[in-house]
């Protein structure tokens, strides 16, 4: 189990790979923490021509908050952002999802905007990301650009970025007084993929529920602020609605049982 | 019988293991940091990504034209190089180590390469062109039985190789005048406990004397030796075996390295150096082996007061696609011990083997066990629900009663010595049973799923080295009776007294040189520090025989004894030498704190090393008859374990411990999760040679079982497709999901075995899947439940009905795609603004599909209505090359056709059919279409959860464009929302996307 | 920085326990495979190679890594520990490896250097973690032969000792 071969370039800025990009095209990949991306090379199921390392950019390495949001950039490490003071005030949702993102070691080295690049519809952070309509920042050698995260992950594994686009940040939105932020996944072992993985925040008038891990990409639905059997009736036709799939780990009626489920759990602790 | 030993310093003592240090500061030399001889080459292999297929050519000349590569050997090499290996059944079922003929199951190797590194061997393996006919594949073993399956060996006619039927006692007459009779089928799944290091060969072929010497963390039995041997053409004694000290665990699995040894060797002798190969993770668990997945089915004559007067078995093992030796020994090593830790004297038994498209199966941790405890341990539970009865009021009714023991079971093992009601009052009182029942009342008034199970288990261990001979009738049996189990071990002092130990029980982690330094340093009278203990074998150097190695709790009851034997020989010939000095007789000398001294008059004392030493220095001074210098071979057979009898009993093993464990369980009604809140585990291993190790024993069994009974199994797809290729599909428990379960002891020593211990490393994975499957069916109030109890099983079983979609509410999903994910099925429709007889052409026109087909680098048309394509797919990252073939049937232009064929490149391969109707309509052609797509491969058995969605778009991408083709340009356009990314709509149209 | 080829091999250096180390790899070789054939190591072991079972955890300055999801070009200049580093030059164990002989927090001892490498990190992210924190922690880690106990036991242990001395 060992990688093709390909070309590397360790970046020292983003203009350097930006530069790769444009220069290689299709062929290029940007590695960041490389938690996901490793693996598939060491399985053989990618065959980049070039890899440009961004994990030392220094200017890529940071969290800043920038206006109504806080940005991270792409070399920031997980476990950096898990370790902010201010995370569980800023963006609680996050806060409560990174724990659930891999593991001790895998965090230390993974990325915030990694996982947003890589786009699998299972994972936690995308999930924050769409839920807080959150946006990404995308740099190429001719400009910037700024997408909304539902504009941004488009489906399994796929996203809006052009092969000449680096991710340089994603912007959490900033939590706002008088809403309630939960999280919640159903993993069988500490630190799997989530089967199903669920978000909700709510406000006096408003409940936002996210869901991954069952459709190709985190799915939100919105609703007012509806209790009891309303309540139970929206969760069953959402879960209708996303249907799920069967594979090794779980049926399709599984994960719809646990949107139904799990979903009502995040939104009751969410209202406390 | 064997004579008991008084209690010594050391044996019996928690010390320390003189392993740790070096393995905890990184020292310790596993097999792939073993030095390697300069020049030596690495192997990588090709693996079938089809369950079941002839293999009609294999091209190997661009693969050996590439950097670095020095040979690459097909099956066809190897039926011109080495023998078939011998199997254990009397069947024509030829097996190789590379795939001979055909490839029969997802993983089995069909070319090996041998390059300058491990990298460029992989790189050459994507060059080696396969051309295979798929053939249908057959997974499940009870179908594979029936008339009509897909068979594996076309000379054998059959899937079922072996049937034995045996009958003890009157079985017909105890059922017959049951008050009930309470049946239960009982599936086991296939597992494997994976050990954390993979396997390592390093081979090197010596011309000269047309020998191979081999090094590799095999783990025995040595049975395999002589199969190894026969498979390569030269004398036993030419094949060289050693194995290295520290193995990275072995749980059974390293057994089967044999076929890669042979292969090795084969490589070597082809490339003229010596050739290193190390198995990846994905080559682990697609191919090493598996623990045989059975299906029992199980019933028990009863009384109304819960008394069992007999068993009848039904059990199927399924051995995957070769019966590799010592194969089928999970079915028969536990055939003593067909009635468990019962009292039952009529049992009727039939046992079948099945071959069909898995993996082979093999030697596992538990061996047979787990299969059967989980049968007989469910049953006793659903004879206590169906009388009304206490469960464990029914397990106490029934156990072996104490003062019976030796007990001969009705199959006809030999239980040693135990005192089962006892060990059961104990457990009960200091585990606490009575207040777990109070948790369990209090959290079913709340409202909880919760639940209690019991099991007992008897354990096994050192097997009966002639068990295997039972699957022959009587009579053939006679002409060569098979029994007996020899250990060895060598007891050296050197000129020096200093004393080092070698033994043929090749540790996976157990801590036997810990054991052995415990032994011998109580005999010689020394610490354990003061004792060397090697544990590599050299078969050109040590003693062996083909019992030898590391496998059904051999150790504590068999290998010890050979060095105690050793041990002794030692005391007494130091003994005899101290005695003259001394002038006290042999007999009244005793050995401690390192001297030699008269028992009645501790002043007068040697140092034990001077003594020993003299041994070498001065052999003129010896006595008369005394060889010189102090180098002393333990061997022992016991003799309790004689070939089976003409009534087909066995006494399968040794010794036979007790285990009884009860458990509370609660289950999360919300996520069917299963949660244990209590576990208790009572063993009986007979005396225990140090209860720290012991303890880690089960430790190590109880994590194995949690994963056998809520997390672990190979999974395949109905096609054969394996689907369990990573450590993140193949779920083993990790810190947070073992709970630390309260180890109870008694210790009862076995009367066969001089130290008076038994066997404690399997127990566990025999009771506490049954244990935990009880305690599950008592919380849901079911019958039955198989494992792995999976949350998303569990959570069906809880709500039997799901809420059914809002009535013309809300939007409603596709139905999901049907089977376990591998195997997709899809259909669409679309308008095309074109005549049918317009969009019958494009699809017969080679130039115009080529265009569209993403990623194609080449299209030809190979016959009428057949092409091949060379094209590039992915999804995101992940993407890979592909040969594609598309053949077009039933052909009715321009209103439909039918087509099918398949992708395979190194990713894995895929196969589909699919359907296309066009039907004229207002402004152009209305076309429906259906598709099936299975994907296997690499693909598969990574995609689980990695790469799901992905695999299934990148294998289906070709078929669906294809499709979308034939609807001309505008199909897209016309019917996607816009916005939509190509990458949605496919998913869209496999079910996925919304 | 240039790019490299993938066909060739390239020097690299960096610390590696204390000492400078160098030698010239292809891009696409893993760390694990660089310290094992290389610099002939015998301390960091292969589990899966896919980043799961953690048995090839290592310390790239001072963060607890995946020696199998890092290519050896990647740590050109850095500062990596294994487990060779935790004991004194006489080989005296240090209070990590003491309290896993102690506990019998090892069987075979393959899974046991990246543990005790997680454990050196995760102890000095968070000096006295509960029980549980602890298994979380370990989560990152598949070991087949203990159960985890011994090494939870061994780990609290630590958290004691360190306590008691600070």
């Amino acid at each position: 189990m060992k990688p093709k071969a390909f070309d590397y370039m360790r970046a020292n800025s983003v203009d350097e790979a930006v530069a790769g990009l444009a220069k290689t095209g299709e062929g290029a990949r940007i590695l960041a923490g490389g938690q996901s991306m490793v693996p598939i090379l060491n399985f053989r199921l990618a065959d980049p021509e070039l890899l440009i390392d961004i994990s030392r950019i220094k200017e890529l390495d940071y969290i800043k908050i920038d206006g109504n949001a806080v940005q991270i950039g792409a070399a920031t490490r997980q476990a950096k952002v898990m370790a902010w003071p201010e995370l569980a005030d800023r963006i609680p949702l996050l806060a409560k999802a990174l724990p659930h993102v891999g593991h001790f070691q895998t965090r230390s080295r993974g990325t915030i905007c990694g996982s947003l690049a890589h786009a699998d519809p299972s994972s936690e952070i995308p999930l924050c990301l769409a839920m807080l309509d959150g946006e990404v920042i995308l740099k190429s050698a001719s400009g910037e650009r700024r997408l909304a995260a539902a504009d941004f992950q488009t489906g399994m594994l796929s996203t809006a970025k052009r092969d000449d686009e680096m991710l340089v940040a994603a912007r959490f939105p900033i939590a706002e007084a008088g809403t309630g932020y939960a999280f919640d996944e159903m993993a069988q072992r500490r630190g799997d993929f989530a089967i199903v993985a669920v978000a909700a925040t709510v406000s006096a008038s408003k409940i936002r529920l996210g869901v991954g891990g069952v459709a190709d990409k985190p799915t939100i639905v919105e609703w007012g602020n509806i209790a009891g059997d309303e309540l139970d009736d929206a969760l069953n036709a959402f879960a209708w609605e996303l249907g799920g799939y069967d594979d090794v780990h779980a049926t399709a009626r599984y994960r719809r049982e646990l949107v139904r489920r799990l979903g009502r759990r995040v939104i009751e602790e969410a209202r406390t | 019988m064997a004579d008991q030993i008084d209690t010594k310093p050391y044996v019996g003592q928690s010390i320390e293991r003189v392993e740790d240090g070096i393995l905890l500061t990184g020292r310790a030399r596993f097999s792939d940091h073993q030095p390697t001889v300069t020049g030596t080459l690495h192997a990588a292999m090709l693996r079938s990504p089809h369950a079941h297929a002839e293999i009609v050519s294999i091209d190997k000349s661009k693969a050996l034209a590439m950097p670095g590569v020095s040979a690459v050997l097909t099956g066809q090499d190897l039926t011109e190089m080495a023998s078939a290996f011998l199997i254990v059944i009397k069947q024509p079922m030829q097996h190789y180590s590379l795939a001979v003929g055909k490839a029969r199951y997802v993983g089995e190797p069909v070319a090996v390469v041998v390059a300058t590194d491990r990298y460029k061997a992989e790189d050459a393996l994507d060059a080696i062109e396969v051309e295979y006919r798929v053939l249908d594949a057959i997974v499940d073993p009870q179908k594979a039985t029936k008339p009509g399956a897909p068979i594996l060996y076309e000379e054998v006619g059959d899937n079922v190789v072996s049937t034995r039927e045996f009958s003890y006692g009157e079985p017909d007459k105890a059922f017959a005048e049951a008050d009930r009779v309470i049946k239960l089928t009982a599936p086991y799944p296939r597992n494997s406990q994976t050990p954390m290091e993979g396997f390592v060969v390093n081979a090197d072929y010596i011309a000269d004397t047309d020998s191979y010497d081999v090094a590799s963390n095999y783990q025995g039995p040595f049975t395999s030796h002589p199969v190894m041997a026969l498979a390569l053409g030269v004398p036993s004694s030419r094949l060289r075996m050693r194995v290295p000290a520290f193995s990275g665990g072995g749980f059974g699995v390293k057994v089967q390295i044999f076929p890669y040894v042979v292969l090795m060797c084969l490589c070597s002798k082809v490339a003229g150096h010596p050739v290193k190969w190390v198995e990846d993770r994905l080559e682990h668990l697609s191919a090493a082996a598996a623990a045989p997945n059975r299906v029992t089915e199980i019933e028990a004559a009863v009384k109304n007061d819960g008394t069992v007067t007999a068993f009848r078995f039904d059990q199927l093992d399924d051995y995957g696609a070769y019966l590799r030796a010592p194969m089928p020994g999970p079915l028969y090593r536990m055939h003593g011990t067909l009635t468990g830790a019962y009292h039952i004297e009529n049992l009727a038994v039939r046992n079948r083997v099945v071959m069909t498209n898995k993996c082979p199966s093999g030697m596992i941790r538990g061996f047979g066990g787990p299969q059967m405890y989980f049968a007989i341990e469910r049953l006793m539970h659903r004879v206590a629900v169906e009388l009304g009865l206490d469960p464990l009021d029914v397990i106490r009714k029934n156990l072996v009663p104490a003062g019976s023991f030796p007990y001969r079971a009705a199959a006809g093992a030999l239980f040693d010595s135990g005192d089962y009601q006892t060990a059961v009052e104990r457990a009960v009182n200091e585990g606490g049973l009575e207040d777990l029942k109070r948790r369990r009342d209090a959290a079913r008034a709340d409202g909880k799923l919760y639940g209690i199970g019991y099991s007992v288990v008897v354990e096994p261990a050192q097997s009966n080295m002639g068990y295997l001979s039972n699957i022959l009738p009587a009579e053939e049996r006679r002409k060569n009776p098979k029994g007996g189990a020899v250990s060895n071990a060598t007891v050296n002092v050197d000129p020096l007294g200093t004393v080092s130990v070698t033994a043929d029980s090749l540790p996976q982690g157990q801590g036997h040189a810990t054991v052995l330094s415990q032994i011998v340093a109580d005999e010689l009278g020394l610490t354990p520090a003061d004792i060397s203990v090697n544990m590599e074998l050299d078969t050109q150097k040590d003693a062996w025989s083909i019992a030898t190695g590391n496998y059904s709790a051999r150790f504590s009851s068999s290998t010890t004894v050979a060095a105690h034997k050793a041990a002794v020989k030692v005391r007494n010939k130091v003994a005899r030498i101290a005695s003259v000095t001394l002038n006290v007789p042999a007999d009244q000398l005793e050995f401690a704190d390192g001297k030699i001294f008269a028992a009645n008059n501790p002043e007068n004392s040697l140092k034990f090393y001077r003594v020993a030493g003299s041994a070498h220095w001065t052999p003129g001074s010896l006595p008369d008859d005394m060889d010189p210098g102090i180098r002393e071979t333990g061997t022992w057979s016991p003799p309790e374990l004689e070939p089976p009898n003409d009534q087909d009993q066995i006494n399968t093993s040794l010794t036979y411990g007790f285990v009884f464990d009860y458990c509370g369980v609660e289950i999360d009604r919300d996520t069917g999760q299963v949660h244990i809140d209590k576990y208790v585990t009572m063993h009986d291993s007979g005396t225990l040679l140090n209860p720290l190790l012991a303890d880690g024993q089960v430790y190590g069994a109880f994590s194995w079982a949690i994963g056998c009974a809520l997390f672990e199994e190979f999974a395949y797809g109905d096609d054969g497709s394996f689907l369990s290729g990573t450590f993140a599909d193949y779920l083993c428990p990790t810190a947070p999901e073992v709970p630390e379960p309260l180890i109870l002891h008694m210790e009862t020593p076995s009367i066969f075995t001089p130290l008076g211990a038994k066997g404690i490393g399997e127990g566990n994975v025999m009771s506490t899947p049954a244990c935990l499957g009880n305690a599950v069916c008592d919380a849901l109030d079911i019958e039955t439940v198989s494992l792995p109890m999976t949350p998303s099983k569990i959570s069906a079983l809880i709500h039997a009905e799901e809420t059914p979609p809002p009535a013309g509410g809300a939007k409603q999903a596709a139905p999901a795609p049907a089977g376990t994910g591998r195997v997709i099925k899809g259909s669409g429709e679309t308008t095309v603004p074109a005549a049918p007889d317009e969009v019958w052409r494009t699809l017969l026109d080679p130039d115009k599909l080529a265009a569209v087909i993403p990623g194609c680098h080449s299209l030809d048309k190979v016959g009428d209505d057949s092409y091949r394509a060379d094209v590039s797919l992915g999804v995101g990252v992940v993407r890979g090359r592909f040969r594609a073939s598309v053949d077009m049937s039933d052909m009715d232009p321009p209103n439909s056709v039918r087509l099918s064929g398949g992708v395979q490149g190194p990713l894995g391969a895929s196969k589909g059919a699919g359907n296309v109707r066009l039907k004229a309509v207002d402004g152009g052609t209305h076309v429906t279409y259906d598709y099936t797509v299975e994907i296997s491969g690499k693909v598969a058995a990574v995609g689980g959860r990695m790469l799901e969605g992905a695999a299934r778009i990148v294998i289906g991408q070709f078929f669906q464009r294809l499709v979308s083709q034939v609807g001309g340009k505008t199909a897209a356009a016309g019917t996607s929302p816009a916005g939509e990314t190509l990458w949605q709509r496919i998913l869209r149209a496999f079910g996925i996307g919304r | 920085m240039s790019e490299l080829s993938g066909t060739a091999r390239h020097n690299i250096s960096f610390t590696l326990n204390g000492e400078t180390v160098s030698g010239s790899a292809e891009p696409r070789m893993l760390l694990t495979d660089f310290l094992n054939y290389e610099l002939g190591l015998t301390g960091n072991h292969v589990g899966c190679e896919h980043g799961v079972c953690g048995a090839c955890t290592l310390l790239i300055d001072d963060n607890p890594e995946r020696g199998c999801l890092t290519f050896a070009v990647q740590v050109d200049g850095r500062d990596v520990k294994t487990v060779e580093s935790l004991a004194g030059r006489e080989g005296d164990l240090n209070d990590l490896q003491l309290a896993f002989r102690k506990h019998h927090a090892l069987q075979c001892g393959y899974c046991t250097p990246g543990v005790l490498m997680s454990l050196t990190a995760y102890l000095e992210h968070t000096p006295e973690p509960n029980e549980e924190e602890l298994r979380d922690m370990l989560s990152g880690h598949i070991c087949r032969c203990t159960g985890y106990v011994g090494m939870v036991k061994a780990a609290l242990d630590v958290v004691e000792q360190r306590k008691a001395k600070a």
